[in-house]
C-alpha cells in the first residue's frame, strides 16, 4: 500500500536533497554545506537527522569495499492485474526506473562485511514508495534461500510503504511467501538481522521486517503498520508526539536497539561474531 | 425483510408486492395464487439475473452485507460441541476474533475467525471486526494448541482490516501480524481457510495461511479496500464517488472469480440465490461440505510433507519477469 505520507504534524516532509551547495535540515532547519552531510553519511552534523539515503549508498555503507555482487539484478515485475489509474502500471514502473535508477525496489547480493560473509537485501524509498509487490518478494525469497543454503546470515535493510497495491492480492501473498521463507531461516538457525530505516510501514513491517532475530531502527525512523494519517482518520485525535520513531518502538519493547548510521557496520560485524562464534 | 442494497431494490419491490398480495387474499376466497406465482417465479428470475450480473464493487457491499452471517453464525451450524477458548494469555481477549474446539462430523477441530457484530453495541464490542495485536495472538495459542494436539484448524476470514489505533501500534499489530504468517507456514497440522464476507489486507491473510484457501460465492480478498485504493489515486481530484470506487474495485481485481483465475485460491464455495444472507443454513450446508472434503484430503499428510506443500504453494505466487523470461 502505498498510502503512507507524512503529515506535517509530524514535523518532517519528503527529503529531496537537491542539487546546491547548501542544504536545509528537515529536522533542525539548519542551513548545511551539503558537503559536509555527504562527509557525514547523509546524517544532519547539527541535530543528528538521518536523511533517507538510496539502496547504493546503503551498500557503501555496510559492504566491505568491492565485495558486494547483486544476484537476480534482472527480476522485474510483471503486471498481472493490468492495473490502470492515470498511468499504467507498466508505465508507472518504467517511470520509477528512469527516475530510481534501479530496476526494482529492492536490490539484493552477497558482501563481506568486516570480512564476514553475508547475504545482503536493501530496500529503496525511491522506487514506488519502496513498495513490495511480486518482484520484491521474490527478490527476498532467493535471498533468503540463499542465505539457508550457504548457512550466512541475511542482513535486511527495509524502507518501504508496505504492499505495492498495483499488485493487488499478488503482493498481499508475498508478505505470507517472505515469512514463510525467513521462517526456514529460523529452523536451520542461520542468523538474520532486519534493519530498519525511515520510512517502514504496512505489509513490510507486517512480515519480514518484523522477523528478525534481532532487530536494529535507524534513529527517529518511522515504523508502524498503519500510516499515521490513517490511524488519525480512524481516532480521530491528535497522535503522540514521538507516535511509531524507532525511540518509540524501543520503548515499547518491539525492536532490539537504535543504531546511529556510522556504527550500523561495526554494529552488525559485532553481532555476526556473537551469533555465528563460539 | 431485513436490509436490502442499492441493486437489490427491484427485487424487494417485487418481494413486498408479493407479501401485500398474500395479505390481501388470506382468509378471503378471491383465488390469486396464480398471480402470486407468477411475481415469485418473475422474483426469483429477476434475482438470478441481478446476481449472476454483480460488478466487482456491488459484490464488495454483499461481502460487507449486514444480514450476512458471521463467523460465529457459521459455526453454530457446522460444528457440535464447540467450546470457546478466550485471550491471549499476555494482554487481553480480543473480541474481534473468535475461536475454540468444535465437531464437524464426529472429528474435533479448532475453529478461529474474524467476528464482527450485529447492531450497534455488538458492532463496537466487536469493533467492526477490526482486531488489535492481542486477537492474532489469540489465535495463534489456539493454532500451536491444535498443533499440539494434532487437531486440524479452520479458520474464517471476515475483516475489513486490523485495526489501525495507538494501542495497537504500541503492542506491535505489525509484529503480531507478521509472526502468525511465519508460524503458520510452518504449522505441523493441516491448516483450512474460508473467505466469508471481507478479506481485509495484512488483517485477513494473519489468520490465511493455509493448505487449502477457499471463498465464499460472493466474498472478498483485496490488498486494500476499493475505497483505500481510490484515496490514494484520486483524492487529489476532490470528493471521492460511488463511481471511483467501483472503478477501483475493477482496478483491483477482488473478487472469488477474479482470484480463482489467478490460481491464489483452491475453489469457489457456491452461495444460495441472492447471497449467503438469504440462506444461511443453505451457505453453511455448502461451507461444511468443503470442509469434510478438505479435511479427508489432508488428514492422512504427513505433517513435513504437508508443510512442504504449504510452503511450495507460498512460494509459486508471484508474477515477475526475470530479463526476458517470465
Amino acid at each position: 500500500m502505498a498510502w503512507f505520507k507524512r503529515t506535517k504534524d509530524h514535523g518532517l516532509k519528503t527529503v529531496k536533497i537537491p542539487e546546491g551547495l547548501w542544504v536545509k535540515c528537515d529536522s533542525c532547519k539548519e542551513i548545511i554545506y551539503k558537503k559536509e552531510i555527504d562527509r557525514n553519511l547523509k546524517v544532519c552534523p547539527k541535530c543528528n537527522y538521518h536523511f533517507r539515503i538510496n539502496a547504493n549508498e546503503r551498500v557503501k555503507l555496510l559492504a566491505d569495499e568491492g565485495t558486494f555482487t547483486e544476484i537476480n539484478p534482472d527480476i522485474t515485475s510483471a503486471d498481472p492485474l493490468q492495473f490502470k489509474d492515470s498511468m499504467s502500471y507498466a508505465e508507472r514502473l518504467k517511470d520509477n526506473q528512469k527516475k530510481s535508477g534501479l530496476k526494482e525496489a529492492v536490490i539484493s547480493g552477497k558482501a563481506k562485511i568486516n570480512g564476514h560473509d553475508v547475504v545482503l537485501v536493501i530496500m529503496d524509498f525511491a522506487f514506488m514508495g519502496g513498495s513490495m509487490g511480486s518482484a520484491v518478494g521474490e527478490k527476498i525469497v532467493r535471498a533468503a534461500e540463499l542465505a539457508l543454503e550457504e548457512k550466512i546470515p541475511l542482513i535486511a535493510v527495509s524502507s518501504s510503504g508496505g504492499a505495492r497495491m498495483q499488485e493487488g492480492i499478488y503482493s498481499l501473498m508475498q508478505m505470507a511467501k517472505v515469512s514463510a521463507a525467513i521462517g526456514k531461516l529460523k529452523d536451520a538457525a542461520v542468523p538474520y538481522i532486519s534493519v530498519i530505516s525511515d520510512p517502514t510501514f504496512g505489509g513490510v513491517t507486517a512480515s519480514f521486517a518484523m522477523l528478525g532475530d534481532i532487530i536494529i531502527a535507524e534513529p527517529r525512523s518511522l515504523i508502524g503498520f498503519a500510516g499515521p494519517r490513517v490511524i488519525e482518520q480512524t481516532i480521530k485525535q491528535q497522535l503522540p508526539d514521538n507516535f511509531q520513531r524507532a525511540e518509540f518502538l524501543l520503548e515499547h519493547g518491539l525492536i532490539d536497539m537504535i543504531v546511529e548510521r556510522k556504527d550500523m557496520k561495526a554494529t552488525l560485524a559485532k553481532l555476526i561474531e556473537h551469533l555465528k562464534g563460539a | 425483510m431485513g436490509y436490502y442494497l442499492e441493486f437489490e431494490k427491484p427485487i424487494e419491490e417485487l418481494e413486498l408486492k408479493i407479501e401485500e398480495l398474500k395479505r390481501l387474499s388470506d382468509g378471503k376466497d378471491i383465488d390469486i395464487t396464480a398471480e402470486i406465482k407468477r411475481l415469485e417465479k418473475k422474483a426469483k428470475d429477476l434475482r438470478s439475473d441481478i446476481f449472476n450480473n454483480l460488478s466487482r464493487w456491488q459484490k464488495t457491499q454483499l461481502a460487507r452485507h449486514p444480514d450476512r452471517p458471521y463467523t460465529l453464525d457459521y459455526i453454530s451450524m457446522i460444528a457440535e460441541d464447540f467450546v470457546e477458548l478466550h485471550g491471549d494469555r499476555m494482554f487481553a481477549d480480543d473480541p474481534a476474533i473468535v475461536g475454540g474446539l468444535g465437531k464437524i462430523n464426529g472429528t474435533s477441530v479448532m475453529l478461529i475467525g474474524h467476528q464482527k457484530g450485529r447492531g450497534v453495541k455488538e458492532r463496537i464490542k466487536r469493533n467492526f471486526g477490526q482486531p488489535h495485536p492481542e486477537g492474532y495472538r489469540k489465535a495463534l495459542r489456539l493454532m500451536k494448541l491444535a498443533e499440539k494436539f494434532k487437531k486440524i484448524i479452520v479458520t474464517f476470514i471476515d475483516t475489513p482490516g486490523a485495526y489501525p489505533g495507538i494501542g495497537a501500534e504500541e503492542r506491535g499489530q505489525a509484529e503480531a501480524i507478521a509472526r502468525n504468517l511465519m508460524e503458520m507456514s510452518r504449522l505441523r497440522t493441516p491448516i483450512i481457510s474460508i473467505v466469508i464476507g471481507e478479506g481485509g489486507s495484512g488483517g485477513a491473510i494473519a489468520i490465511g495461511v493455509a493448505d487449502r484457501l477457499y471463498m465464499l460465492e460472493h466474498s472478498v480478498y483485496s490488498v486494500i479496500s476499493p475505497e483505500g485504493c481510490a484515496s490514494i489515486l484520486w483524492r487529489k481530484n476532490g470528493d471521492l464517488k460511488t463511481e471511483d470506487f467501483s472503478r477501483a474495485a475493477d482496478a483491483l481485481k477482488l473478487t472469488a472469480q477474479d482470484l480463482l483465475g489467478f490460481k491464489v485460491i483452491h475453489d469457489i464455495i457456491p452461495e444460495p440465490l441472492g447471497g449467503a444472507h438469504r440462506d444461511p443454513e443453505g451457505a453453511a450446508k455448502n461451507i461444511k461440505d468443503t470442509i469434510s472434503k478438505a479435511i479427508e484430503e489432508l488428514k492422512t499428510k504427513m505433517p513435513g510433507k504437508l508443510i512442504e506443500e504449504r510452503y511450495r504453494r507460498l512460494r509459486k505466487i508471484g508474477a515477475f519477469l526475470n530479463g526476458t523470461q517470465t
